[in-house]
């Protein structure tokens, strides 16, 4: 069984399909880049993934759990249990310091524990930058805390939108280094980007055009996003 | 977790919620300012009026039954009824006892003053009284006719030595025989005469300015009425009339014992005089009835007033928390879609908003007590002529009411904060 499984998914604004007949299968550990130009549906396609939004008609199986139906209330704790995200503006809390926005993620999904917290920023190369304030890091380390935010609590997801659409080359490799360790350790990894560098570092790459899926790219990229990164 | 979410948030933010605590306080300040006037009013009200003189008068039973018949007032010697002095303090035994602040023996009696007719009234001036209760009382008509200008000299009072053996004087009887302070006079009553020193002399607009008042005992050794009285003048609080009262006042035997009960042990003029005559023998107490109702009137306009400034300014106050709060809220939408996304329920992030307004609350409502219990004193300056005290009632009230007033102004902001949609703020588009 698939870990996420999306069965002929639509979206629809008005009379804009943004998924359009979408299906799409993930398994456990796999690393998924979605691909594609500019309004294609990536970004509805990821929050629907996400929790955050539910299709206007489709099935859509997290764990084999359709999600596509649940409430509001019950879509909130999916994604405190099972989803880590990750976005492009980073969104840290700004008045928090690097290890305390990691620990507000573990405050709404069970306690805050501060060694824990430390752990997760050690593992993204940011121990020493644990009490500064986003306003004091910059780009890289800023998504380096969104990304130790996004594994806190060990989520059978991570979701990353763009997560290197911010950052310069150099902290665009930091982040994938990272993502490349997640992915070593078992983690699923979904990441929506532009950039056919990052695209290249998955496993597989869906691309999206004007809401249909129009090409499934297997297992080849995998060899090619390691060398890539080198 | 949440005290350091909580303080980031209000330290980020201290212009906007110096804003809030700012409206929250001036809400409280009022309400905290009426509410103390308004508690403290029907006192400062009452001692207001009190300058009116009595409004209570006990007389005895026949002289009131004459003076109902010929519709005279009860001017001196029309019948030689009298209540009895060793009675007097009784007054200070009713159930209504704290509710009397003053009262005064009258005598009345008319004597040859240097040759000239003249009315004298024997009474109180500034007379102690040691009372059963432990309690101790200055009785008598120094406060009760504080109206009275002294033209000449100063007031009787019986603590000074000598002064059982002075007199005061209507400023028209002075002038009439050609007296003033210090001037020694001799009075000639019914039993026995003797010379007095003048000690003052006033002005009290009216009959009593061509009359004489002498120290009670005075007067009753010179008519030979010792121990007799011929009315009391009291002065007491009173709740105003209502219906139950004003039936009472007819016939108290005619109510029910529930009312009566009610009646008996509410401070209504008709009460408290039933309750006088109750102690003083073959009396008839009976209110002065504009005073009463003068006073009623005043205080219930007075308290309306008050409730409706005091209703506006939380309404105003809740208004403006609302839309402070609300905008507060939306400049943070990303945040809170953030918390949302991570994982917060609604009732997290409700709990957020709420204890982030209740902090800022707590120290508007502080300051805004504070501040009240200042424009209290103005008022109670400005209007009332002497300062408020604090009622115990006023502080849980405004507590209550800032309470409810910040809930009310949240509301609107908490919705807001709920409605945000993380997918909305999250991207943005
Ligand atoms: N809330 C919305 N209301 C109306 N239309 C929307 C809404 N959200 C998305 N759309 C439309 O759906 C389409 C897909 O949007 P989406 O954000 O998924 O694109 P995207 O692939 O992420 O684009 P980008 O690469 O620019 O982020 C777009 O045409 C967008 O205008
Ligand atoms: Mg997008």
């Amino acid at each position: 069984m698939s870990l996420l499984e999306m069965k002929n998914v639509y979206k629809t604004y008005g009379d804009l399909n943004a998924l359009d007949d979408v299906s799409i299968n993930i398994e456990a550990g796999e690393w998924v880049a979605i691909m594609g130009p500019s309004g294609s549906g990536k970004s509805t396609a990821m929050n629907i993934i996400g929790c955050m939004d539910k299709p206007t008609s489709g099935q859509v199986l997290l764990d084999g759990q359709d999600i596509s139906k649940l409430s509001r209330r019950e879509l909130t704790e999916i994604r405190r249990d099972k989803i880590g995200l990750i976005f492009q503006q980073f969104h840290l809390i700004s008045y928090l310091t690097a290890v305390e926005n990691v620990m507000v993620a573990q405050y709404y999904h069970s306690l805050p524990d501060e060694a824990e917290a430390m752990e997760a920023l050690e593992r993204v190369g940011l121990a020493d930058r644990a009490k500064h304030l986003p306003s004091q890091l910059s780009g890289g380390e800023q998504q380096r805390v969104c990304v130790a935010r996004a594994l806190i609590n060990h989520p059978e997801i991570i979701l990353a939108d763009e997560p290197t659409g911010n950052l310069d080359e150099k902290n665009e490799r930091i982040v994938l280094d990272l993502f490349r360790q997640l992915h070593a350790e078992g983690t699923t990894l979904v990441v929506v980007t532009h950039d056919a560098e990052v695209g290249a570092t998955a496993q597989r790459v869906i691309t999206l055009e004007y809401g249909k899926v129009t090409s499934e790219d297997g297992d080849i990229s995998f060899g090619k996003g390691s060398s890539a990164i080198k | 977790m949440f005290f350091r979410m909580i303080r980031g948030m209000l330290t980020r933010q201290t212009g906007k919620m110096a804003m809030i605590a700012f409206t929250i306080a001036l809400g409280a300040s009022l309400a905290t300012a009426m509410l103390a006037v308004m508690f403290d009013v029907s006192d400062k009200v009452n001692q207001e009026l009190k300058t009116y003189g009595s409004n209570i008068t006990v007389v005895p039973k026949e002289s009131s039954v004459i003076s109902d018949l010929y519709e005279v007032d009860g001017q001196a010697d029309i019948t030689k009824a009298y209540l009895r002095e060793d009675e007097l303090g009784k007054i200070k035994t009713i159930f209504w006892t704290f509710n009397i602040v003053d009262f005064a023996p009258m005598l009345d009696a008319r004597m040859t003053v240097n040759g000239t007719e003249a009315p004298v009234v024997g009474s109180w001036f500034n007379h102690h009284l040691d009372l059963p209760t432990g309690e101790q009382l200055d009785a008598g008509i120094t406060s009760m006719r504080s109206w009275w200008e002294i033209v000449d000299g100063r007031w009787l009072d019986e603590a000074k030595s000598g002064d059982d053996q002075r007199v005061m004087l209507g400023h028209n009887l002075a002038e009439k025989l050609g007296v003033g302070a210090g001037d020694t006079i001799s009075i000639k009553g019914s039993a026995s005469s003797g010379s007095y020193e003048v000690a003052g002399v006033f002005d009290a607009g009216g009959d009593e300015d061509d009359q004489l008042f002498a120290p009670l005992d005075l007067v009753q050794e010179l008519s030979d009425t010792d121990g007799k009285l011929s009315s009391i003048e009291v002065s007491a609080l009173t709740t105003p009339d209502d219906e139950t009262s004003r039936q009472a006042a007819k016939d108290p035997s005619k109510l029910t014992i529930a009312q009566y009960e009610t009646w008996y042990c509410t401070a209504y003029a008709s009460s408290i005089c039933y309750q006088i005559q109750e102690v003083i023998t073959d009396s008839v107490a009976s209110p002065v009835r504009q005073v009463a109702d003068a006073e009623g009137a005043i205080l219930d306009k007075t308290e309306l007033l008050m409730v409706l400034i005091t209703i506006l300014a939380l309404l105003g106050s809740a208004l403006g928390i609302s839309n402070l709060v609300t905008a507060s809220v939306m400049e943070r939408g990303q945040e809170i879609g953030l918390l949302k996304a991570i994982g917060a329920t609604d009732r997290a992030i409700s709990g957020l908003v709420l204890t982030e307004i209740v902090c800022v609350a707590i120290v508007g409502g502080i300051v805004g007590f504070g501040v009240g219990l200042g424009f209290a004193q103005i008022i109670g300056q400005t209007v009332f002529g002497s300062s408020i005290a604090l009622k115990p009632m006023v502080v849980p009230l405004v507590v209550v009411l800032v309470i409810a007033v910040t809930l009310l102004g949240s509301i609107s902001a908490i919705r807001t904060a709920l409605r945000l949609d993380p997918v909305e703020v999250l991207h943005d588009r």
